[in-house]
């Protein structure tokens, strides 16, 4: 592999996967001028339970399941040496999260994690990523037929974070990938989170909320490879924003193969000006190559706070700054409550809570 | 006892051409313990009477007044409003995402009623009008009026009328989409509130149907922006025979 390594096609920001992200910013992961250490970087959080197993297996036994056009991705397949594996068992039906902590270094560094879900396997595993850190990562997510995954990541960076990172969902036959990917803290956040089909019957689901403040740039990059017949994908995207200088990039790519009879997908992405100057770019994208579907559809809207909300809040004696909190907060907890886990929705709740009052939201 | 007064009252919409006059001098009392229907058909300006009485900013008053017991409700903010005692079921109530139907209701009410309602008493409160309604508990836990289908938006909103006991409800358009059953289950609520309280009610309706639930004491035919004839019960039933033909005029 290390064969690729003459042939990078360093991103000029000119091609379209760049051309919203600031190159100078992201700590060189992308033109190799950074010194990155391949790490093993995410742990458990608590001693492991009955119905998986995780170990650091070497990347030559960890062959990469997906094909990617990411220079970044590739730079870390190149580099990286021992490859994180969860594996959750066949049939195991495991009540409470996996949780995977980030323990990252001071210096820049890659890794890979893979994630495999067994044949008709329950689980949910959250990654918490918090602290200062320059990190570029690839997860690969594979789900047996009949499998049910809840993936959550939350990005709770301190505001230095440079953390770039795909994840790539194979989805196999009537398997159901749910995604919660939840970007508030990082200094520059690009996150590629992607869906592929092993098998008919099989369903995604991704949600995802961002918040960027000042000096913050928040970037998803959402694709969805409609490969197999009766394979069904929602996309739920909700971001705000506040302050001159924070940015924000949502892509929705969904492609629909003209094998993929009877795809059904609706993606949309809702953007909340909390203040003027604040640009949120929001992108989707719908390629069709069969008409033999169920449905097929996309919505973006950026805009500002909902007065007819207001109103109706009002209406029932509730003054105006309060309902206006009421909303706000409605909007960023519409998303944070899929996590379902009241512990961490307390948490990102108040930390946004914070972000709000400091930009007087 | 309370009593709205409304006189003389002009509202227009700002549109593209300058302010489009739509309300042109409505003249109307509403007592405690009062049911006036106002009936008309679409377009007349029924709905921007009620929602310039609760004081949507879409809407400028541009003459009369409007006064609950003598205070000027048009110089109130929305939230004084209703805290003054008005409430406006709304037509199209509107959705708001991550908020649940639990803590919007108790919000409101603390807002009426100027303090928190006690945890225990509040909780069998809200159950007892949710049943009443026969409303699924497990309705408190979403969010305000997401997904909620037709019949469900309209009960949500009795419901408030219910736990907020204003002193002037205006319905507006409360029947429209519902089938018969929600409809009596609906009209069941409000006179709940008005054998409980003594709640003067103005019924904003295109139909006669709702009017077979909620006995109306006065009717009042609204048309191009004003009342054009007033009567009792007994001009709903000429209404629903012979229609508004003869007060829509080309």
């Amino acid at each position: 592999m290390s064969a690729l390594t003459t042939n990078y096609l360093v991103p000029t920001g000119r091609e379209e996967a760049w051309r919203f992200t600031p190159l100078k910013k992201i700590a060189g992961f992308h033109d190799g001028t950074a010194s990155f250490i391949p790490k093993i970087s995410l742990s458990l959080k608590d001693q492991a339970q009955g119905g998986y197993t995780i170990a650091a297996v070497p990347a030559s036994e960890v062959i990469p399941q997906s094909t990617t056009d990411d220079v970044v991705v590739q730079r870390i397949r190149d580099a990286v040496k021992e490859v994180t594996v969860l594996t959750i068992n066949k049939d195991a039906e495991i009540k409470e999260a996996i949780t995977l902590l980030r323990k990252a270094g001071s210096g820049a560094e890659v890794s890979r994690t893979v994630i495999r879900a067994g044949a008709h396997s329950h689980a949910t595993v959250i990654v918490e990523n918090s602290g200062n850190a320059k990190i570029a990562e690839e997860i690969e997510i594979s789900l047996e037929p009949g499998a049910t995954l809840t993936f959550v990541s939350l990005q709770e960076w301190d505001n230095e974070t440079v953390h770039l990172a795909r994840h790539h969902a194979i989805v196999g036959k009537d398997a159901t990938f749910k995604s919660v990917v939840i970007s508030i803290g990082g200094s520059v956040v690009r996150l590629l989170p992607t869906v592929e089909y092993a098998g008919t019957g099989a369903s995604a689901e991704l949600s995802g909320l961002y918040f960027a403040t000042d000096g913050q740039h928040l970037e998803h990059r959402i694709h969805v490879d409609h490969n197999v017949t009766h394979a069904k994908s929602r996309v739920n995207y909700k971001g705000a924003l506040a302050g001159d200088s924070a940015r924000t990039v949502w892509i929705g790519d969904v492609f629909i193969r003209a094998a993929a009879e009877g795809t059904d997908t609706y993606e949309l992405n809702r953007n909340l000006l909390l203040t003027d100057g604040a640009r949120a770019d929001s992108v989707p994208n719908l390629e069709i190559e069969t008409g033999e579907i169920v449905g097929a559809g996309h919505a973006s809207t950026t805009g500002r706070f909902d007065d007819e909300q207001l109103f109706y809040l009002m209406s029932r004696g509730i003054p105006a700054d309060e309902a206006r909190r009421l909303v706000i907060r409605g909007f960023f907890a519409e998303i944070v409550s899929l996590i379902k886990d009241e512990t961490i929705e307390e948490r990102l709740m108040a930390r946004i809570d914070g972000e709000l009052t400091k930009v007087g939201a | 006892m309370s009593t709205l007064i409304i006189k003389g009252l002009h509202v227009g919409v700002e549109t593209e051409s300058g302010t489009k006059e739509i309300l042109k001098g409505v003249d109307l009392t509403v007592n405690s313990g009062e049911t006036h229907a106002i009936m008309g058909p679409n377009g007349s300006g029924k709905s921007t009477l009620a929602y310039a009485i609760a004081g949507h900013p879409k809407y400028t008053i541009t003459g009369g007044s409007v006064t609950l017991d003598g205070a000027d409700v048009l110089e109130m903010s929305v939230d004084e409003r209703a805290k003054a005692g008005l409430f406006l079921a709304m037509q199209y109530p509107v959705e708001v995402p991550g908020v649940s139907v639990a803590n919007f209701l108790r919000t409101a009410a603390t807002a009426i009623r100027g303090e928190a309602p006690k945890v225990r008493t509040w909780i069998g409160e809200v159950k007892e009008a949710m049943s009443g309604l026969h409303m699924d508990p497990a309705f408190a836990e979403r969010s305000v009026n997401e997904g909620f289908s037709g019949g469900e938006k309209k009960r949500h909103e009795i419901l408030q009328l219910e736990l907020l006991k204003p002193k002037i409800a205006i319905l507006d358009e409360t029947d429209s989409g519902l089938d018969v059953d929600a409809l009596r289950i609906v009209s069941e609520g409000v006179n709940r509130v008005k054998s409980q309280s003594d709640l003067g009610v103005l019924l904003i309706t295109h139909y006669t149907r709702i009017l077979r639930y909620i006995k109306p004491d006065f009717v009042h035919v609204f048309a191009n922006g004003k009342i054009v004839e007033e009567g009792g019960p007994d001009l709903a039933e000429k209404l629903e025979e012979k229609g508004y033909a003869e007060y829509v005029t080309a």
